[in-house]
């Protein structure tokens, strides 16, 4: 059963459509589910790869 | 209008007062025994998030269907670390959305203090996505100087 913006739908009624993109940013997934050429699920997954970094930094006197 | 990752200048400063606690070792700076506790909110690609934020706001936040204003709590089960000279630290798990729809585009996700009269932590970026009865997770990259979440160098 697939969680949808209809309810719970068995996923043989559904068109399951996946895709992904990968960049130095992130790696990301997403799975959606279609009903008759609407869109009823969309699930997103991020695999973050940058990281922030804060440097340190001291003053002369 | 855009938004940008960034450790926020804010937080830069607050680590010298020893404002936030990830974890309740070795934190003689804070008067209590517990971590301070963290969250993750979501915010729309016409928001402004970026290294001048000080605190969570709900203005562009994400809406909808099963999200909570304020976002998600993250965890921080691994105390700070550091290797070199670098220190390190990484939420334990992912950050997850469960069962939410969140129709208008969001791309950032803003990491804050709700202990700390929710002062702002570091943004992070992505493709800007949408939800659809679905879950939204971001999955952390492993606990190191080399690709830590917050590192300071």
């Amino acid at each position: 059963m697939i969680t949808t913006t209809k309810g719970e739908m068995d996923e043989s009624l559904l068109e399951k459509r996946e895709g992904s993109l990968d960049n130095d940013n992130e790696t990301t997934t997403w799975v959606e589910y279609w009903l008759e050429g609407e869109l009823v699920h969309r699930s997103v997954h991020v695999q973050l790869k940058r990281a922030v970094v804060s440097f340190g930094e001291t003053a002369e006197f | 209008m855009a938004n940008t990752q960034a450790m926020t200048t804010s937080f830069k400063v607050d680590l010298f007062n020893a404002v936030h606690a990830f974890n309740a070792t070795g934190i003689p700076a804070h008067t209590v025994s517990t971590a301070d506790t963290f969250k993750a909110a979501l915010y729309v690609t016409t928001a402004t998030v970026n290294a001048t934020t000080t605190a969570y706001s709900a203005t562009n936040e994400v809406s909808g269907t099963g999200y909570t204003a304020g976002g998600v709590t993250v965890t921080f089960g691994t105390a700070p670390n550091s290797s070199g000279t670098t220190s390190f630290l990484t939420p334990s798990a992912s950050i997850t959305y469960t069962t939410v729809t969140l129709s208008t585009s969001f791309d950032a996700m803003l990491l804050y203090n709700s202990t700390q009269s929710n002062k702002s932590v570091a943004v992070y970026t992505f493709t800007a996505q949408t939800v659809a009865a679905g879950t939204f997770s971001l999955t952390m990259p492993t606990n190191d100087a080399t690709t830590g979440l917050l590192r300071i160098a």
